[in-house]
């Protein structure tokens, strides 16, 4: 956690919490003000809506949080809340006097930290920096696992065309992370702190997201894809980057509808369709049905359960067609982005985005290799698409939700050590790189199955699969939130697959049950990490022979059965890029000890698993 | 009135302003906030309370005696002043405040009619209790000023 926070107020914190306050009451106002300032935060009034999303649209990176009152002349408050979410993604606390429950539940659809009911009580104020908190841990989470998911993209996306759907690509990974560093619109909390530039964002006005969710629409949620909707809305300055961040950004805010959905989840399904369905009304009506469904599926499967998903070896024909349509989404965005990234960001990015052009090569090898895996994605693919045509769309939002939940046991081993060794292979020489770097490893040793959000494509089409995979790292480069799709559901199934799924670490989800289920995996995991020591050494010395001793290691550990060509792709990535072995570093000791690993590993990372250990 | 009885008076008013219902839990929150940096902080957030407040009431009485009533219209009024009037912590006006929206959403123009009535009557009462408060504090000073040996 503490890397999630890098700003100097740190030390304090929550002191110095920069709080904005939106009420029309100036009385309120000016008690909220005094209220505020005795808990030590930094505060700012504003008595219209309007005037909040302008003072929030100057400074992007002005506030941690935002207080409103539900009950304005100029704005409705559950607008302003879904603004904030939508442009700013930041925390925001809704007030009013008016306690009724349908009242707080709206409150909660549109994105709700909190719902304080007024007269608000110093101690009630007192503790919402809470919210800023766990959202950066999310948001790590959520970065972890996207990366983490990417990292298996790379290994096995054998394609070049991310437009064509890879599976996984590197570029998927390096543009996920450039996206969360450089092109960074929304992220605030961008607590990576790899991201040191920040482009210009692009302000999503209401009618610029209607036209977005129009387009998305038009499209169908299935086979949406940042340039087809970029075509549909017809803005000549809009670029098809933007459009990619937005719509993963959307993506995550449909699964934090869900997510709230999930927490009602208890009630039943139907309810949660009724509030996702209230939620995305205006904007998302299609999605709340596909959010809904996934939630009770996906999150029931992928979420807590990566034995159902496991074990869901639905027809993998449906499956690919259903992921392929995710898969479209992303792939374009992310490969296209990545490459227009990398000149952009100035980090490591550029390293990475080489290495994804390298990867979407080797990949392609890949691809041919790993009919098992594929076969194991698209039963876990099966899980998501079983339910519904939308679930491609679907298990975007399940995996935006459930990911940053659960990091598989095994892959929480794999992220660790894989680090170094996908630092190399992406040629992510920069540090900031820690949670893609894990990502790509856990990928790679879990292999396909992880990548569960991609429709395995049986035979070749992997790249179809990776596709959307970038789509999510889009969204969690943008909203650096919960988009890890593809780690979750897959490769921890293990049960049901038992060489691969065992290896495959990534789903986040399942990791709970396979961690409790699965000893072997936890050999694997064990072997891996050895495994990925030895190629971590390997990497750092430079040398691209480690790879090709880590495919072996790799192999022996992670494909029992077959091979998911990781190995080739080890081979072929490029070494040279890496320098950086730094990343490898403080690990949290108990998280070592958890895992066993010997190598430090971005700190960051280690809180977002575990993050991912506890939430299951 | 020397500063000791002064002070008695003051603290009597205060405790009737609360045993009688004036008054809730909000005033002692913004008497808690009252600090070095603000030490008239509740008299403050009363004024302003009652300078918005004040400024409303025409408005919700114009809305009421327009027909036909538009009762939504009216519930949103009254939802903005109770919310207002929760700032103080008045406690009978908030009460009024309720009961107002409770005949808007019977459609009783009547109820709220007379609920208006009585509304602003305790609005009244509540300001005169609280203007005669803080100047009876003011008058009593500060307790440390009251301690200080002269």
């Amino acid at each position: 956690m503490e890397s999630s926070f890098s700003s100097p107020r740190n030390d304090s914190f929550p002191a110095g919490l920069r709080v904005l306050v939106v009420d029309d009451d100036p009385t309120w106002l000016k008690i909220l003000e005094k209220m505020l300032k005795k808990c030590s935060y930094d505060v700012t009034t504003c008595g219209l809506a309007r005037e909040a999303l302008n003072l929030l649209r100057e400074k992007k990176d002005g506030y941690d949080i935002v207080v409103s009152d539900v009950n304005m002349p100029d704005m409705d408050g559950f607008k302003l809340l879904e603004h904030v979410g939508l442009e700013m993604d930041l925390p925001v606390i809704m007030m009013s006097v008016d306690g009724e429950t349908s009242r707080v539940m709206k409150g909660v659809q549109h994105g709700a930290c909190d719902y304080l009911l007024k007269p608000i009580r110093m101690k009630e104020l007192r503790n919402i920096w809470q919210h800023v908190f766990r959202k950066k841990i999310h948001e790590i989470r959520d970065i972890e696992s996207h990366e983490s998911i990417e990292g298996i993209q790379l290994i096995r996306n054998g394609s070049d065309q991310y437009d064509e759907g890879y599976f996984f690509s590197a570029e998927d990974l390096t543009s996920s992370r450039k996206r969360k560093d450089v092109d960074n619109k929304y992220d605030d909390k961008d607590f990576s702190d790899c991201s040191s530039t920040k482009k210009a964002r692009v302000v999503w006005s209401v009618d610029l997201h209607q036209k977005f969710v129009k387009a998305v629409h038009q499209i169908g949620f299935d086979k949406v894809g940042p340039k087809k909707i970029l075509d549909l809305m017809n803005v000549p300055w809009l670029t098809r980057e933007n459009v990619a961040s937005h719509l993963q950004k959307y993506r995550l805010y449909l699964s934090r509808l869900q997510k709230e959905n999930d927490i009602k989840s208890s009630f039943g399904g139907t309810k949660h369709s009724d509030y996702s369905s209230k939620d995305l009304q205006g904007i998302l009506s299609v999605q709340n049905s596909i959010n809904i469904q996934q939630n009770d599926v996906a999150h029931g499967s992928y979420r807590f359960s990566g034995n159902n998903l496991v074990a869901q070896n639905a027809d993998p024909k449906s499956n690919e067609g259903d992921i392929k349509g995710i898969d479209s989404e992303p792939v374009a965005e992310p490969k296209k982005g990545t490459t227009g990234n990398i000149p952009d960001s100035q980090k490591t990015r550029s390293s990475q985005m080489d290495f994804s052009s390298s990867y979407t090569e080797t990949k392609k090898g890949l691809v041919g290799n790993v009919p098992h895996s594929q076969k194991i994605r698209s039963s876990q693919m099966c899980v998501n698409h079983s339910f519904a045509s939308v679930e491609s769309e679907v298990n975007f939002t399940a995996f935006d939700s459930t990911i940053p939940a659960t990091y598989s046991w095994n892959q929480i081993q794999l992220e660790k050590e894989p680090k170094p060794l996908i630092q190399l292979n992406n040629g992510f020489s920069k540090p900031p790189l820690p949670g893609p770097h894990h990502h790509f490893q856990v990928d790679q040793l879990q292999s396909i199955p992880s990548i569960s959000s991609r429709p395995s494509i049986p035979g070749g089409d992997v790249t179809g699969s990776s596709k959307s995979k970038p789509s999510y790292s889009e969204y969690t480069n943008h909203h650096g939130s919960r988009v890890s799709p593809t780690i979750s559901p897959t490769i921890s199934a293990t049960d049901s697959f038992p060489g691969q799924t065992k290896s495959c670490v990534v789903d986040h989800q399942v990791s709970e049950t396979i961690s409790t289920s699965t000893s072997n995996m936890k050999n694997q995991g064990i072997n891996l990490s050895t495994d990925l020591e030895s190629a971590q050494r390997n990497l750092i010395l430079g040398s691209t022979s480690p790879f090709a001793s880590l495919d072996d290691e790799f192999q022996i550990c992670w494909y029992q059965g077959d091979c998911y060509g990781m190995n080739l792709e080890l081979q072929n990535i490029e070494f040279s890029e890496y320098t950086d072995p730094t990343h490898v570093t403080e690990v949290p000791a108990h998280l070592y000890d958890a895992l066993r690993f010997e190598y430090p590993c971005d700190p960051s990372e280690y809180c977002v698993l575990d993050q991912g250990l506890f939430i299951a | 009135m020397d500063k000791n009885q002064s002070r008695r008076q003051v603290r009597l008013m205060r405790q009737s302003l609360f045993d009688q219902g004036f008054l809730d839990e909000q005033f002692i929150q913004l008497e808690e906030l009252q600090d070095d940096a603000n030490p008239n902080f509740v008299e403050e957030i009363a004024t302003s309370y009652y300078r918005d407040s004040s400024r409303s009431l025409p408005t919700i009485e114009l809305a009421l005696e327009k027909t036909p009533r538009d009762f939504n219209k009216l519930d949103g009024y009254m939802h903005q002043f109770k919310g207002s009037s929760s700032s103080i912590g008045a406690k009978k006006v908030k009460a009024e405040c309720q009961q107002f929206r409770e005949y808007c959403k019977a459609g009783n123009g009547e109820g709220c009619m007379r609920t208006f009535q009585a509304l602003k009557k305790e609005h009244a009462t509540l300001k005169k209790r609280l203007e005669a408060y803080f100047q009876m504090a003011r008058q009593a000073g500060p307790i440390e000023t009251a301690c200080r040996p002269k």
